[in-house]
């Protein structure tokens, strides 16, 4: 899983008859410091309660599918769930 | 597999059930020489993992799922154990 930031909401126009009960939301991926790394996805909100502004981990393939109730469904990625606080832990002295 | 070291956690307390009750950790990844490649995951605890510990992490959702016990888990990065010692060949 890695963190993003909920940057948008999606609204399909059409779409496959199986996405239809899927909330999308546009993220952008985030590096562990929490600063944007490389390019914005769309993702299925797992958790149905992510937002703009949210940051939030997501997971990629089979397993994006796997968040959603019915599960067996087009996504290839979605929110697994919403961060509240990433504890970066103090670095150590010399081993780093 | 692949090997990390503890960096930090992540705090949720929306997700899905799968997380309740687990602890979520963020780790680095590391080279061939024990060095920060830049990449990191985040992967659920299943050994009591803690800070600054080089950790073997599972990276394989089916793997994952038989770990955690749960078919349905959409969980691919699992903790797997703490590594004591990586004995690299003569290079």
């Amino acid at each position: 899983m890695l963190l993003g930031r909920v940057i948008g909401t999606v609204v399909p126009a059409t779409q496959v008859d199986e996405l239809s009960a899927t909330p999308l939301l546009w993220v952008q991926p985030l590096d562990r410091n929490g600063r944007p790394e490389g390019d914005p996805l769309v993702c299925a909100d797992g958790t149905r309660m992510a937002g703009p502004g949210q940051v939030i981990y997501w997971v990629a393939s089979r397993e994006a599918a796997l968040t959603l109730d019915p599960w067996f469904v087009p996504v290839d990625d979605a929110i697994v769930g919403l961060v509240d606080e990433v504890r970066i832990y103090p670095a150590k002295g010399s081993g780093r | 597999m692949i090997l990390g070291r503890i960096t930090g956690s992540v705090v949720s307390t929306i997700h899905h059930p799968v997380v309740e009750g687990r602890k979520l950790l963020v780790a680095e990844r590391l080279d061939a020489g024990g060095r920060p490649t830049g990449g990191y995951v985040i992967a659920i605890d299943a050994i009591g993992a803690g800070f600054g510990e080089t950790v073997l992490i599972l990276d394989e959702g089916n793997g994952a799922r038989q770990i955690l016990d749960d078919s349905e888990a959409p969980v691919r990065s699992v903790v797997v154990g703490i590594v004591d010692e990586v004995e690299l060949g003569a290079s």
